[in-house]
């Protein structure tokens, strides 16, 4: 990387390495597709050789399109910050996450009318939910986390992003994963781990690319100018290594053929759901907690100028946070054949759980001391605070519903998927909304956001939108709870099943409706955000504070 | 830390001194009601451990003092669950059905079990109100592929039909066209005599007495000269205008060509015999009980 004193023009490691085992991998790939065993297969292989095939004929192109020297790691003392590929996470994010939304939309009205399954395989409701799932968590949230912590990294460190090629193979390879991931969920690969469905060569890819992300924001806090390492680079980086931890823990699996997609897993029955849930429920805790909460640590301070409110509460909170999270998986399977002591660790734990996720809420919520007027002027800060409200409603509503009572009846009920989408619509989605509101106008180089008062209309649509979802959930829920367990005074069952799916009926077309409200909001800020970029207002100065001012 | 920080002059807290990206933190202490709430969870935690089963130990595991299992806790609530069934299905299962659907006070009890027990387990099939579906016979008349009378219908519910067991009923239609017993003009003509036995209109031309000769030599072994049906092999009236996959000629000539075996499975080992014996009583108190 140090080729900078030499006129003559070399490869970096990264291109002289990269190049040949791109084309080479282009070949297997061919290989692969002429061997398959099944379709989705050779469609994968075939997909991965066009992919490779254009990764090496983009490094080769880049090698003699570049100067001799590579960018400076930093211009006139300030540091030369590497923005292109958090442009393109930025970008992904956005039509992931309307991707997401609207396939949501489309199974919660499967829910309600059935007719829209639609009879063909591709478009039944078994096989979208995986591809929402992906699309919202993995996709959208997975980008919009690539993005800002490759930012915060940077700017938090005064360094520029370790790597020449590493970054862009990061954010790349992962969009890669998606769409092997999403296209095989329609074609109905997947080996049934909830969160984990991708099959066996999309886990070796992606396992890849998350070793490389790790490199990369490790080789940049290295990099650091800072002494210290910021709180929002801690969490990025719990974040980082615990899911590649999961990763490995929960998908071990033999592939029938090295030509086929279909693979089993190397753990068997209470295992292997053991694992299960011991992933699914990380994930939860460090994907949509730990790495939503360095955003959180980053884009409020930030936005509301203003100091974070305490250093101490940040650091107990969290080494609780990260000890306690990792033994909460038990409570996924309560009263199942998972042995009574796991289930009662897992149930405490979380309970021990409740006070230090409050801790990152306290944080968040307290930072805005001496800066509350902000919120009346300030829509994005707005919806950033009202984040980590859902935040501490959520991590509150989790710990409850882990309590072995309260669980027999919320259990397999729509209160579950109610409690989820509050954490995800309200937490992980207002939280990366804000930071995307935030993000755009710094990487473009723009004054502001295109339009403020969009962004109010988005506030309050999308909140609407998750008050009518979540509720609706709650007394579903809860209403299929009772009717599950009503015994009439003989002593038999008051209810069968299809009774209480008839009577979620009204509520699931409630669902929807929140859901299409949420979509809409989303839209209404992909709007904002494309109108920012192409019509905004350039800035003046380079590399300025970045904070626009409050329309007034 | 120290004092020496700048001070916050909101708060009137010192930061620490870093700062990131235009980033300070304060150094205000940790809430107190944070570190209360979170040792009261730690100490409910601990006493939970000491109550139930909790830690794993080399061969087995601490089981507390209360000695807690969900396998106990399971059958102490179907015990409370049979407590207040009572003798209610002892008297249920020493009864015969037609005592059961003598006596009001058994039919009754014996309708409230079935109403939920028909709608988890028959209603996929015969629909919530048992009217059926094409291919599902409907249960609300009295037009019985199998025998409308309790000891037919207990017979049909415990052994199913082509389910596999070997007391299922047995039986099925043939598929002439496929098989290559008849033309597919045969079929078109005798599928227009099966139309006009239950006054159903035939199409112009159609020769009425090939269609009565194919149908004596072909269908009426099963379906009886006059199409009047055979309980004994599960064969339909023809005559009645109920029927099980549809009426127009499209559909007779497909079931004539491909034949028809429709599955009823064997409940038996999946419904314990009292409920069997309710589920009789049920079906046959629908309306059309023989």
């Amino acid at each position: 990387m140090t080729h900078a004193s030499t006129a003559s023009k070399s490869m970096t490691i990264g291109e002289a390495f990269l190049f040949p085992v791109f084309f080479a991998l282009a070949f297997l790939c061919l290989f692969a597709a002429g061997l398959a065993h099944d379709a989705p297969f050779a469609f994968h292989a075939s997909l991965g050789a066009i992919a490779s095939l254009a990764a090496s004929f983009f490094i080769l192109k880049r090698y003699y399109d570049r100067p001799a020297e590579l960018p400076p790691q930093e211009i006139n003392g300030r540091p030369n910050y590497n923005l292109g590929p958090i442009k393109f996470g930025a970008v992904a994010a956005v039509v992931w996450g309307i991707a997401g939304f609207a396939v949501g939309l489309l199974i919660a009205s499967q829910l309600a009318w059935p007719l829209l399954n639609l009879d063909l395989p591709w478009t039944t409701f078994g096989r979208l939910r995986p591809l929402h799932t992906s699309a919202v968590i993995f996709a959208f949230g997975g980008n919009v986390l690539i993005a800002t912590s490759f930012y915060v990294v940077q700017k938090t460190c005064r360094a520029r992003l370790a790597g020449d090629l590493a970054p862009w193979f990061v954010v790349l390879g992962y969009n890669f994963f998606i769409v092997i991931a999403g296209t095989g969920y329609l074609l109905g690969v997947t080996q049934s781990k909830e969160y984990a469905e991708p099959e066996w060569y999309a886990d070796l890819w992606l396992t890849i690319v998350w070793v490389s992300y790790l490199a990369v924001f490790t080789a940049t806090l290295f990099k650091r100018k800072e002494p210290h390492i910021y709180v929002a680079n801690w969490f990025y980086l719990a974040f980082i290594i615990t899911i590649a931890v999961l990763h490995l823990g929960n998908n071990p699996a033999l592939p029938v053929s090295f030509f086929g997609s279909k693979s089993y897993i190397a753990w068997g029955g209470v295992q292997d759901a053991m694992f299960q849930w011991w992933y699914g429920h990380n994930a939860v805790g460090f994907f949509l907690t730990a790495g939503f909460l360095a955003i959180m640590y980053y884009f409020i301070p930030k936005r509301a100028e203003r100091p974070v409110y305490s250093y101490r509460l940040s650091i107990i909170h969290f080494w609780a946070l990260i000890f306690l999270y990792i033994w909460a998986g038990p409570h996924h399977l309560h009263y199942t054949a998972l042995p009574d002591w796991a289930q009662t660790l897992g149930m405490t734990f979380s309970i021990m759980l409740w006070m230090p996720s409050w801790g990152g809420m306290i944080n968040g919520l307290m930072t805005l001391s001496g800066a509350w007027d902000k919120l009346r002027t300030d829509p994005v800060l707005r919806m950033l605070v009202v984040s980590v409200a859902f935040y501490g409603m959520s991590t509150f509503e989790g710990p409850m519903m882990s309590i072995k009572v309260v669980n027999s009846l919320s259990h397999y009920t729509d209160w579950t998927i109610g409690h989820v989408h509050s954490g995800a619509l309200g937490w992980v989605g207002f939280v990366s909304f804000g930071a995307l509101y935030c993000l755009v106008p710094w990487l473009w180089g723009r004054k502001g956001l295109y339009s403020l008062k969009l962004v109010n209309w988005h506030f309050w649509i999308a909140t609407i939108g998750i008050v009518l979802y979540i509720s609706a959930m709650w007394v579903s829920g809860i209403l299929q709870g009772l009717m599950w367990r009503a015994y009439t005074s003989l002593g038999f069952l008051e209810y069968s099943f299809i009774e209480s799916v008839e009577a979620m009926h009204p509520f699931y077309i409630i669902r929807a409706a929140g859901g299409a409200l949420f979509l809409i909001g989303a839209l209404i800020m992909a709007f904002n955000l494309w109108m920012t970029v192409n019509a905004g207002e350039a800035e003046q100065t380079t590399q300025a504070t970045g904070l626009l001012q409050p329309a007034e | 830390m120290t004092d020496h920080h700048e001070i916050d002059h909101v708060s009137g807290r010192s930061t620490t001194g870093h700062e990131w990206d235009g980033i300070k933190e304060l150094n205000t202490p940790l809430p107190r009601w944070w570190v209360l709430t979170f040792y009261a969870t730690i100490l409910w935690a601990v006493g939970y451990w000491v109550v139930y089963p909790a830690w794993p130990l080399v061969s087995g595991y601490t089981t507390g003092i209360l000695h807690y299992t969900n396998r106990a806790a399971v059958a102490k609530d179907l015990a409370e669950l049979e407590a207040i069934r009572g003798d209610k299905m002892k008297v249920l299962a020493g009864a015969s059905l037609a005592d059961i659907e003598n006596d009001p006070n058994l039919l009754s009890l014996a309708r409230a079990r079935g109403k939920t027990v028909f709608a988890d387990n028959c209603a996929p099939c015969h629909g919530t109100g048992a009217a059926g579906a094409k291919g599902y016979p409907n249960l609300n008349d009295d037009d019985w592929l199998w025998g409308g009378t309790l000891e037919q219908i207990s017979q049909t519910i415990q052994f199913g039909a082509r389910s596999g067991n070997p007391k299922a009923h047995e039986g099925q239609m043939l598929a002439f066209g496929r098989d290559g017993i008849l033309k597919p003009e045969q079929i078109v003509t005798v599928a227009n005599y099966v139309r006009s036995l239950s006054g159903l209109s035939t199409e112009p031309g159609y020769n009425a007495a090939e269609g009565k000769k194919i149908f004596a030599e072909n269908c009426a072994a099963c379906h009886g000269n006059e199409g009047k049906g055979n309980q004994e092999v599960g064969a339909p009236n023809l005559t009645d205008k109920i029927w099980l996959y549809g009426s127009d000629e499209a559909t007779i000539v497909e079931t004539i060509t491909n034949g028809r075996a429709g599955v009823m499975p064997a409940w038996t080992g999946r419904l314990d015999p009292v409920t069997i014996k309710i589920m009789t009583v049920y079906v046959h108190s629908l309306g059309g009980g023989k």
